[in-house]
């Protein structure tokens, strides 16, 4: 029986290479806003995702990115379907999920998630291999065979399982649990691996490590990973594209060079302008933005992001920008990345 | 990468990790109060097992001119009762029907309770609103009171007593299964279990239970001296042992004429009680400790 | 800040150890730290470093089971021989600290601008009037948007980057001299981050502030700090002016820290040059270098004791025996 390494991809690809492993249409969840159960209207609708589309093409990463309440978790909770939709369509290699043609189950065995709690995403009582050889068997492996699957797991995240197997997750740090976590999510071969801030609580050189261990395994298993994260220094380095998320809406969406070059949305640039100068005779000297991230409870009107824009006109308030063209690939929801759109410094230049 | 046929490579042995309650054992062994609280439970449950061959005396025989002795009278070193019958013998005997009757309905509300608290919260939504509005009527009454009503209603008798004390527990138990298993199911893991594709029964078998068993346990042993004190009211107020079954509520109540001519003896039963209870109590509290470090 | 004012904060061979089940534990193994006013020392390290251990002795913020040891002198007074009286009176008043989670601040069932006005009739005799129009004039400070109707907020009613600057204006209440942040920005969004590290800097200048800067981002201790002090297994391997350390790191874990970044353009398949390894067990540490065992320069003299500091520039020192090495070959360089 072989199962140390999963079936190759092109066994399962049915698509082909020029069909996106995800496509996603219009996904759409509000939270909140129903009456609640004495008829006492609750104020105001969380728009968290709000009418997002967005495709991830095979092997590649799309690193999605924005402050907190951007919808970007909310985003990666929807596609794992942990959360139901409002409205939307997600198609998983040109199949529909929840279909005739792939059900929820299948879809799961092909797409996992990491969390961003190390801690919380592993089950206290239960030791290393434990863990990690429970996907197998429920998907109806024999022990000795989840137990031998999560053995050679373990080894490829870099955890020896002499040592490491019998252990529980308190006595590992932060970087060895996420390692397992990794392990488990893999557990099952998928062919998208969901990594929702999964780096974000490690120290830095721990997170470096980790990293590696990402681009070694997605070489490895011939992944294509969804990498979500407020850092962008981390993304900049993953993903092959990015998507820059705000309020619940794609702001920008493009290869990760020319969103960092040459953004095209106000938004972008200033939340590149916030990362901390590594140059000590030019430390920033005026924040780019004011404020904290609005709430998403009633956003807006026209550009949610007018409010803290600094090339705010009046047609911003009144008109939500569309998704216009910058270059290749590269999509931003700006008027002033649309000729026809009538921002009066548009006309300026 | 080459595939590897694994299931022809041993598994090497790993180390292994000191489990979880192997861990609570040795912590609750360094505690001395939790220790000698169990010292006195073992052997009150060791004196009363054993009363048949080890008792003094039979607890049913009494004599008329031996009513009443004191405290450490030749051949009564307790004392004996208002029918002249050995105090310690009684007291022995009595540990059986007591730590029965009130041990019994614990473990009944145990295995109910968690039952239908872990099913509320693991369900949710609505059914868990209902489940738990329900419960909370019981809330309503205080358990003495409920406890009284429900055996009043049923009739006197061993059978009815247990019956309306585990009633009483139940949704005190529920409500705390139904708190830990709605925080444990909130958690990460729970949710990386489903997306492998484990279904309700798996999910709750493997990674529910293992984290939500372990406080509702100490809770309910927190309630044994409860239904100690409960049950042997029962039996006070008549609603469960009949005489002349040896019962420490019931020998409360028959030796209460008694408190002016021998107080020391008419206590006795009480103090048993007491001890009992309060050494669960202890118990409860160092396993408790015992299991928070590290949750 | 003159160049020759007497250091405000001064601590020598700080050791702070706690017990634990595998025996002691020596979270913080001989400090050294010298802070002038006005001046901001960025304490840098990894989680288990000693880094907040070290912060919180300069406070005797610690549970009774550490012992502390060495000597810690703040603005002329020995914090360790204080009595429980003089320590109340010390914080808040001569020191201060904002945490990575308001919530350690606040009270949340009081409203703020209440709790910012009992801390300054905690240590001043003013009125409340007086001391709710101090708080007012925090908030302007700490820039809160509508400041009058925020002091009547509760803990939980404002945002986090708001609640983080209620924070500061409840640290500068009492006009401290020196500031103790432990990670302050950490939580926060990298727009708000930046936003916050403005204020402080800004305040800093104002009031002439010392500020002690615990954090795990080499990129917010380059925004903050004028000096870096680098902490490893509980002791400081580096420190030095902030340009010198960035620039011209001499030890080998500060420059696989600053390596490990990923910042600008990598090539496509780049790997990141992370250190390999681990932190040490602080129950058994190493012979040696702490560093030794994932240092990719670790040489046969670095297991055999601990290295003393080695200058390498006027102000800028490391802990590493090869740099002495290097030094003694190479006489004046």
């Amino acid at each position: 029986m072989i199962i140390g390494a999963p079936p190759a991809p092109e066994d399962r690809d049915r698509g082909g290479p020029g069909t996106p492993l995800l496509d996603v249409r219009g996904l759409t969840k509000h939270f909140g806003g129903k009456g609640g159960l004495f008829g006492k209207a609750k104020s105001g609708v969380v728009r968290a995702v709000d009418g997002i589309d967005f495709s991830v093409a095979k092997g590649e990463t799309l690193g999605i990115v924005g402050e907190s309440g951007c919808g970007k978790s909310t985003t990666a909770r929807l596609v794992m379907q942990i959360i139901r939709p409002d409205a939307g369509d997600i198609l998983f290699d040109g199949e529909a999920v929840g279909s005739q043609a792939l059900s929820l189950g299948d879809f799961r065995r092909q797409a996992q998630m990491v969390f961003q709690d190390s801690y919380a995403s592993l089950n206290p009582r239960l030791t290393v291999e434990e863990t990690v050889a429970f996907g197998p068997r429920v998907q109806g492996a024999k022990p000795a065979a989840a137990l031998a699957k999560a053995h050679d797991l373990l080894h490829r995240v870099g955890l020896e399982p002499r040592r490491f197997a019998g252990r529980y997750p308190h006595e590992i740090s932060g970087g060895q649990r996420q390692r397992v976590n990794i392990a488990r999510a893999l557990s099952l071969d998928p062919r998208l691996l969901i990594l929702d801030e999964a780096v974000s609580a490690l120290d830095k050189s721990v997170e470096a490590q980790v990293l590696n261990l990402l681009l070694d395994l997605k070489r490895d298993f011939g992944l294509t990973y969804m990498f979500i994260t407020h850092d962008l220094n981390v993304v900049r380095f993953m993903s092959d594209r990015i998507m820059v998320m705000y309020l619940g809406k794609v702001a920008e969406f493009g290869p990760s060079e020319p969103i960092f070059e040459k953004p095209g949305h106000p938004y972008t640039a200033a939340l590149l302008s916030s990362m901390p100068s590594m140059d000590p005779d030019h430390r920033t000297q005026e924040a780019p933005l004011t404020g904290d991230p609005p709430n998403p409870i009633d956003p807006p009107s026209g550009c949610r992001f007018h409010p803290r824009c600094k090339m705010v006109s009046t047609l911003c308030s009144q008109a939500e920008p569309r998704l216009s063209t910058m270059g290749e690939d590269h999509l931003a929801a700006c008027h002033l990345a649309d000729p026809q759109s009538g921002h009066p410094r548009l006309a300026a230049a | 990468m080459a595939a590897v046929d694994l299931s022809a490579v041993a598994i090497p042995p790993a180390e292994r990790s000191e489990g979880y309650w192997a861990s609570v054992l040795r912590r609750l062994r360094r505690d001395p109060v939790a220790m000698a609280a169990l010292a006195i439970i073992l052997l009150i449950v060791l004196a009363a097992i054993l009363a048949p061959y080890i008792a003094p005396a039979d607890p049913f025989r009494g004599s008329m001119a031996r009513r009443l002795r004191a405290v450490g009278t030749p051949g009564y070193p307790l004392g004996s009762d208002e029918l002249g019958r050995d105090m310690l013998t009684r007291l022995m005997y009595g540990g059986r029907l007591s730590l029965f009757m009130g041990v019994t309905p614990v473990i009944l509300a145990f295995i109910a309770g968690s039952g239908v608290g872990i099913f509320a919260a693991y369900v949710g939504g609505w059914v868990n609103t209902v489940v738990m509005r329900v419960i909370d009527v019981f809330f309503a009454f205080p358990s003495v009171l409920l406890a009284i009503a429900l055996s009043g209603a049923l009739g006197a008798g061993i059978l009815n007593s247990i019956v309306s004390l585990t009633v009483v527990f139940v949704p005190q138990i529920a409500r705390i299964a139904e708190a830990v298993t709605t925080q444990t199911r909130n958690r990460d893991f729970v949710e990386a279990a489903r997306i492998s594709g484990a279904g309700p029964l798996t999910i709750v078998r493997v990674h529910i239970l293992g984290n939500v068993l372990g406080p509702i346990f100490v809770y309910a042993t927190s309630l044994i001296s409860v239904s100690m004190i409960l049950s042997s009211g029962l039996s006070f107020l008549g609603l469960g042992v009949k005489p002349p079954e040896p019962e420490w509520g019931l020998m409360l109540n028959t030796l209460r004429t008694a408190i002016y001519n021998q107080p020391l003896v008419a206590a006795l039963p009480g103090v048993m009680i007491f001890i009992t209870s309060i050494s669960f109590n202890l118990f409860s509290d160092g396993l408790r400790g015992a299991m928070e470090v590290r949750q | 800040m003159s160049m020759t004012a007497e250091p405000i904060v001064e601590a020598v061979g700080l050791t702070v150890d706690f017990a634990s089940a595998k025996g002691p534990i020596r979270a913080v193994s001989g400090v050294d730290l010298s802070l002038k006013p006005g001046e901001t020392l960025a304490l840098l390290g990894e989680s288990g470093s000693g880094k907040s251990v070290s912060l919180r002795a300069l406070m005797r913020l610690h549970p009774s089971s550490a012992k502390i040891g060495g000597s810690v002198r703040v603005d002329g007074r020995d914090v360790l021989a204080m009595s429980a009286r003089e320590l109340s009176a010390y914080r808040g008043k001569i020191v201060s600290m904002i945490f990575q989670d308001p919530g350690l601040a606040f009270d949340p069932v009081y409203r703020i601008g209440d709790q910012i006005a009992e801390a300054v009739m905690r240590h001043e005799r003013v009125s409340r009037a007086e001391a709710r129009k101090r708080a007012l004039e925090l908030f302007e400070r700490v820039r809160i948007p509508s400041p009058e109707r925020r002091l009547d907020n509760y803990p939980h009613e404002m945002s986090g980057g708001m609640r983080q600057r209620a924070m500061i204006a409840l640290a500068l209440a009492c006009r401290p001299k020196v500031l103790l942040a432990d990670e302050p920005t950490t939580a926060l969004d990298a727009t708000v981050q930046i936003q916050v590290l403005l204020l402080l800097r800004e305040l800093q200048r104002e009031f002439g502030l010392a500020i002690v800067f615990v954090t795990h981002d080499v990129g917010v201790a380059v925004e903050i700090a004028d000096r870096i002090a680098v902490m490893y297994a509980g002791r400081i391997v580096e420190s030095g002016p902030c340009a010198d350390v960035i620039r011209n790191a001499a030890h080998p874990y500060t420059r696989g820290l600053l390596s490990s970044r990923s910042h600008g353009a990598l090539g496509k398949d780049e790997r990141l040059k992370a250190i390999p390894g681990s932190p040490p067990d602080l129950a058994a540490p190493p012979p040696g270098c702490a560093f030794g065992p994932r240092c990719e320069s670790f040489a046969e003299v670095c297991g055999s004791a601990m290295p003393d500091n080695v200058v390498v520039s006027s102000s800028h020192i490391a802990r590493c025996v090869r740099l002495a090495i290097r030094n003694s070959s190479q006489p004046g360089g």
